[in-house]
């Protein structure tokens, strides 16, 4: 009869999908590099806030939506309260809008893609997009005048694609419902994977000047 | 595979570092934006301008309604004549060339407008009106060619109509039933009844406000509205919202391709805008492998100003 071993297997053998996933995370993102204490001394720029300003409002502005949407569509429009949160919702669109443009400029003109971060740039682009259709449907869920025209009017370019005939504008059911819960998922999902992946990568360096003819590289080529 | 914590160090390498508390500056992030937007929410509200109702719009602007649905009925309204997904029609249908992906989708609402928007509705109206139900009968048992006369005649005398007590007044004429199928429909719009029977469909549940939608699009009254909150594609009301309050700023460059050439006279233009929009985003997903494109923040020294204190101590 065999007794249960009290030493723990040695990790390579250890080929559990669990076990895998653990060495595959402390390797790739370490909890010192999720959760930083120290950065590279440039990262005191205010064009490093942007994105975190962002990510903010966004918490605002789905902090608000769960609100609203546990009181219904309707509630904003027959209850002051209803409207106030709302207005929070509102104008937690705006900011967070302002500030990822803000954002998406500043990481353009730092070039934020170099040394193997196009993913990360990519998955930027890809929120900055999701984040249009989501403000969207929100604004065709207004049930206000607003909504009854940008719908009517928004139809004509989604007809075009040929996206009309199984994304209708003007189905408020089918507009709140991904405004709601589809959307916000999503979006929620890819900013967590836009942190993670500047996490794991780090802050990109200072744009380096180029390298003079005839030699490798700058004369103190700190990012090397 | 390469150790992204050894590469970070070693990427990093000879930069001083300086204490960073994450969490703190998302708190205070958090704070901030908090205090903005409360500030603003207390301050400026939000906008809210009721919705149009067909009662409205029947009740306001009779006229417009009238001709609007006599147009449905004809089959020759905006929405009648519209095309894939609404209608089997062609009016509406963009295509670029061989491209005609509103073509390939079809057919998914079945739109009937005649139908859905006038007959059904006085059908059920009709319960115990006797001039109704003779008018339906009346409209229903004529052929193509007589309802298309009656409804051409009384669509030009509707050019001249006037108002009586809310009910629309055109000249004598040879108008068949159509003047008693529009003065009963006019009647249920402006007791409310149509904005229901345009949205039930036969369930009870509904969400789908496809139908009333369309039918006030018809219209030129919902338009006016749009006009005096400056909301019309002309004003780029894309990016506009109601009142003096921002809307969806974002979409200026959606915005700005409807007003110039050759967008803004192209019958295809909603098709050619979004292609554009589509290819300027794969654009813009993929500058980091863009020649040109790419080098741009080198040449516009912009990230000397975000790193001036970096180049400084390079300097030094």
């Amino acid at each position: 009869m065999s007794t249960p071993s009290s030493a723990p297997a040695p990790e390579p053998t250890d080929a559990s999908w669990t076990a895998a996933t653990r060495r595959f995370l402390e390797r790739r993102l370490p909890l010192t590099h999720l959760l930083p204490s120290r950065q590279p001394f440039f990262v005191g720029s205010w064009v490093y806030v942007f994105g975190v300003v962002a990510i903010t409002a966004l918490v605002w502005v789905i902090g608000s939506g769960i609100v609203l949407a546990f009181f219904g569509p309707g509630w904003f429009h027959v209850s002051a309260l209803g409207r106030f949160v709302n207005s929070i919702h509102f104008w937690g669109v705006q900011l967070f809008f302002f500030f990822v443009v803000l954002h998406l400029w500043g990481q353009f003109f730092m070039a934020s893609w170099r040394d193997g971060r196009a993913k990360t740039w990519l998955v930027g682009v890809v929120i900055f997009v999701a984040g249009l259709v989501t403000g969207f449907t929100g604004y065709v869920s207004q049930q206000n005048l607003d909504a009854q025209w940008i719908a009517i009017n928004a139809k004509d370019g989604i007809n075009a694609t040929g996206a009309g005939s199984f994304f209708n504008v003007l189905d408020f059911g089918q507009m709140y419902g991904i405004h709601v819960m589809l959307l916000p998922i999503f979006v929620t999902m890819l900013v967590v994977l836009h942190v993670v992946q500047v996490r794991m990568r780090g802050v990109v360096n200072p744009i380096e000047p180029k390298v003079p003819a005839g030699r490798s590289k700058p004369p103190t080529d700190v990012a090397s | 595979m390469t150790n992204p914590t050894a590469d970070q160090e070693t990427y990093h390498r000879g930069i001083p570092t300086v204490p960073y508390d994450l969490l703190k500056e998302l708190v205070l992030a958090f704070v901030a934006s908090g205090i903005v937007i409360l500030v603003l929410a207390i301050g400026l509200s939000s906008p809210e301008v009721p919705p149009l109702t067909i009662q409205t719009w029947a009740q306001q602007d009779p006229v417009d309604f009238v001709t609007t649905a006599t147009s449905e009925l004809a089959g020759t309204s905006f929405s009648g004549a519209y095309g894939p997904p609404y209608t089997d029609g062609s009016d509406s249908v963009q295509v670029l060339g061989p491209f005609a992906p509103q073509q390939w989708a079809g057919n998914a609402v079945h739109l009937d407008t005649a139908q859905d928007f006038v007959l059904g509705p006085l059908g059920t109206a009709a319960v115990g009106n006797a001039d109704l139900t003779a008018a339906l009968s009346a409209y229903g048992s004529a052929d193509d060619t007589t309802r298309q006369g009656w409804l051409s005649t009384y669509t030009d005398a509707l050019s001249a109509a006037t108002t009586q007590g809310g009910d629309v007044v055109v000249a004598a004429g040879s108008y068949g039933p159509v003047p008693v199928l529009m003065s009963n429909l006019m009647g249920v719009a402006r007791s409310g009844g149509l904005d229901g029977l345009l949205l039930a469909g036969g369930h009870f549940f509904e969400t789908n406000y496809t139908k009333p939608l369309l039918f006030m699009g018809d219209g030129s009254y919902l338009a006016g509205l749009a006009e005096n909150q400056h909301l019309l594609g002309s004003q780029w009301g894309m990016m506009n919202e109601t009142g003096s309050y921002p809307g969806q700023a974002w979409l200026w460059l959606y915005s700005m391709w409807y007003q110039i050439p050759p967008y803004n006279t192209a019958s295809n233009a909603d098709l050619l805008v979004v292609l554009t929009m589509l290819g300027l985003t794969l654009v813009l997903a993929f500058v980091p492998h863009i020649p040109i494109l790419r080098d741009i923040p080198r040449w516009i020294p912009i990230h000397r100003l975000i790193w001036r204190d970096y180049y400084r101590w390079r300097q030094t």
